[in-house]
């Protein structure tokens, strides 16, 4: 037998063995109660110039992101996978994110209370002051750990979790190397108490190794943080805090003059009560010198591997959310207010169906003379509740949703907002000052007949400088939109953004778009012409900078 | 090449193997509005059909969805027995107001907390809010993605098809 023929045995016996092992899979999947999900959702955009709006055109002329999840799990076993691809990645993604790949994937087991997960996963320890790796495909965020993680349930009312391992940045792992461990303790449960009172401890603690690179600075290698919380609840009462602490870990900018030895902490604080018809939620947080990254010289969302929760509403008319908030991880401090009502139905307020009312109150300033650092020429540590006089951002609000009767039903916000663009833009000082906005938003629908509504949204947005300021300013908003659904498959829209108050006179534009969409079970498309502003888009508190744009878009989502 | 093509032919006649058959809930946990820890696989209504839905307080069809249902939805327990289980995804920026937004909105569904998305994911949600209907049986029987305007009613129809055929059998 000459060298081919053996080379195409082999190729052969290799290929019927990969048969054969599939067979078995799918015998497996068939006889093991196991079964397959997962979800597929694909994003074409197309982009062209439209200098007036300064959207710039595509060199590809079509832009793709596209995802496939499959899980398969069978008893106690798991494994997923992840495919996504970027031909070319669209505008308002970071351009690291280039060609395809199955950048996650991972296997799992689950035996006597330990779970075992290998490969990629996604964890969050207590409010994730200290560690959060968690993905948001709308914001381009993808921080999946990859490594090793163990969850273990020892008894009752005691979940140990622990993992070590590398987090992901775009198609690559950062540096640093993740050890963590958390418990949870539910003292109730575990001692079991009969009492009306409930208590529920937990703490957690993150080390991260890092290569010292650096010559010049004995940098320490390995750095730590943890964090201890408690969550009381009685009735309709609950509490919850927690409390953490970053040993000093000098970041970003490695230099004589900028570097930073300080300590960080944080503390996030809530108090709720509610009853049938009645909610309220008091909260109050502070960070300081509290970022936390996959590796120290880095900057960029990509790299943030804790998360301190933003202190606002998240809003999700498009004037309330054209200045949004974003925490300040490096320092701040701030309170918010909520109280949920609904006025009994029956009553002169309340109508036939009752009137629900949401007002929400929210304060952000900057921490009294700048968060902590130490370093050869400068020794500062803020007090615990001094703040300073600078403010971030506040906003004051009140959400009216009532059904009128049997067709018509509206949801009105009226809200005033002020937003240090400033400072939360990272612009120089006096370039736009701060701006105070009062929005107000009209949103009725009316039911045509059965499966069919129009609805429509009226925003104003007016918005002054506080301070003088060198750069013109966007000013007053308008918008309007109008949507017709046919239930259970169709919607159709279109809006009109209608910037008239902008003190450039030139940039008086309209921003038109126009929608159309088709859904069918768990599957959705939906094409979109039209025109976007730039301006910062956020899903959670955490932002995005999206570019303004004009073009065509296909989306296509599914799952199974 | 040929390797990938085959690899990628297996993988979908696996997939629609696995596909034709009707899915269980998977192995997740998720947590009581009393911080409590309770496996989704072991949550049951004494063999009526239960509808699961994935909301979230800042997303508006999703309220706008389960406002409307609760309306209706003494009939519907009623009429089929059925039961709603919200499964809020708010993280821990919005979790807090979970609770205060279900009492004061009252509504009468059973509500478990999401925050690190662990079911979401292995339910193939990608966006909420996304509703199923599970069977007495425990399988998935039917989902919906998105919610707009009057799609409660074709959700009714569906629990309302499904009670039937159980009673057939």
């Amino acid at each position: 037998m000459n060298k081919f023929s053996t080379l195409l045995q082999n190729k052969m016996k290799n290929r019927f063995l990969t048969f054969l092992f599939l067979i078995s899979c799918c015998n497996l999947i068939a006889q093991n109660n196991g079964q397959i999900t997962g979800d597929f959702s694909l994003n074409l955009q197309s982009y062209v110039e439209d200098a007036a709006i300064n959207a710039a055109a595509a060199d590809e002329v079509v832009l793709n992101n596209a995802f496939l999840n499959l899980t398969y799990s069978s008893n106690n076993f798991i494994i997923g996978l992840r495919y996504e691809s970027y031909l070319n990645a669209l505008l308002d993604y970071d351009s690291e994110f280039r060609g395809n790949g199955v950048p996650y994937r991972y296997a799992g087991y689950t035996i006597d209370g330990l779970e075992i997960t290998a490969g990629n996963f996604y964890e969050q320890f207590g409010s994730g002051l200290i560690f959060r790796s968690y993905e948001e495909k709308g914001l381009g965020i993808d921080n999946a750990m990859d490594g090793i993680r163990l969850k273990y349930k020892i008894g009752k009312g005691i979940s140990l979790k622990s993992f070590i391992g590398k987090s992901r940045t775009f198609f690559t792992y950062a540096e640093g190397i993740f050890r963590g461990i958390d418990a949870e303790i539910d003292i109730n449960e575990t001692f079991e108490l009969e009492n009306a009172t409930k208590y529920i401890l937990g703490g957690s603690f993150i080390s991260r190794y890092e290569q010292r690179t650096n010559p010049k600075f004995i940098i320490p290698q390995n750095v730590a943080a943890y964090a201890g919380r408690l969550n009381i609840l009685n009735g309709g009462w609950n509490y919850y805090g927690e409390f953490a602490y970053k040993i000093n870990d000098p970041i970003n900018s490695l230099q004589e003059n900028q570097m930073n030895y300080a300590s960080g902490s944080a503390f996030t604080n809530s108090l709720t009560y509610s009853q049938r018809g009645f909610g309220i939620t008091a909260e109050i947080h502070r960070a300081d010198n509290m970022l936390l990254l996959s590796e120290r010289e880095r900057t960029g969302k990509a790299y943030i591997m804790n998360y301190i929760p933003t202190l606002s509403k998240p809003h999700a008319y498009t004037l309330l959310a054209i200045y949004p908030c974003a925490t300040q991880a490096m320092g701040e401090l701030g309170v918010q207010l909520d109280i949920f009502y609904k006025i009994k139905k029956g009553t002169l307020l309340g109508g036939k169906y009752g009137t629900k009312l949401n007002f929400n109150f929210s304060r952000i300033n900057g921490l009294e003379g700048g968060y902590s650092i130490l370093n050869d020429n400068q020794n500062h540590t803020p007090a615990l509740f001094d703040f300073s006089q600078e403010l971030y951002y506040s906003d004051i609000n009140i959400e009216i949703n009532k059904k009128v009767n049997k067709n018509v039903r509206y949801n009105a916000v009226i809200a005033n907002q002020t937003y240090n663009k400033d400072f939360l833009e990272g612009k120089t000082p006096g370039e736009y000052g701060v701006l105070n906005s009062t929005i107000a938003v009209l949103d009725l629908s009316y039911r045509i007949k059965k499966g069919h509504t129009i609805r429509f949204e009226t925003q104003a947005l007016f918005s002054k400088q506080l301070e003088t300021a060198s750069k013109e300013a966007e000013g007053d908003w308008l918008m309007v939109l109008a949507e017709y659904t046919i239930s259970p498959n169709w919607f159709f829209a279109i809006q009109d953004m209608y910037n008239y108050g902008n003190e450039n006179e030139s940039k008086r534009l309209h921003y038109m778009n126009l929608n159309v969409g088709f859904l069918k079970g768990s599957t959705r498309f939906e094409i979109g012409y039209g025109k976007k502003r730039e301006g910062i888009f956020c899903v959670g508190g955490v932002c995005k900078l999206v570019p303004s744009s004009n073009g065509l878009n296909l989306s296509i989502t599914t799952s199974f | 090449m040929k390797k990938t093509i085959v690899f990628l032919t297996s993988i979908f006649f696996c997939t629609t193997i696995a596909l034709a058959q009707e899915k269980s809930l998977p192995n997740i946990d998720v947590k009581t509005l009393q911080g409590k820890t309770i496996n989704i696989q072991d949550l049951e209504n004494d063999g009526n059909p239960m509808v699961i839905s994935f909301w979230a307080t800042w997303c508006k069809p999703c309220k706008k969805e389960l406002n409307t249902i609760a309306e209706v939805y003494d009939d519907w327990q009623e009429e089929t027995g059925v039961k709603l289980i919200a499964i809020s995804i708010d993280d821990t920026r919005s979790m807090s107001k979970v609770a205060p937004y279900v009492n004061s909105s009252d509504w009468d569904y059973e509500v478990y907390l999401d925050s690190n998305s662990d079911l979401k994911r292995a339910m193939g949600v990608s966006t909420v809010p996304h509703t199923f209907l599970i069977n007495k049986e425990g399988k998935i029987v039917w989902n919906h993605k998105g919610y707009i305007d009057g799609d409660e009613e074709e959700l009714y129809e569906q629990i309302q098809h499904l009670v039937t055929k159980q009673n057939e059998k």
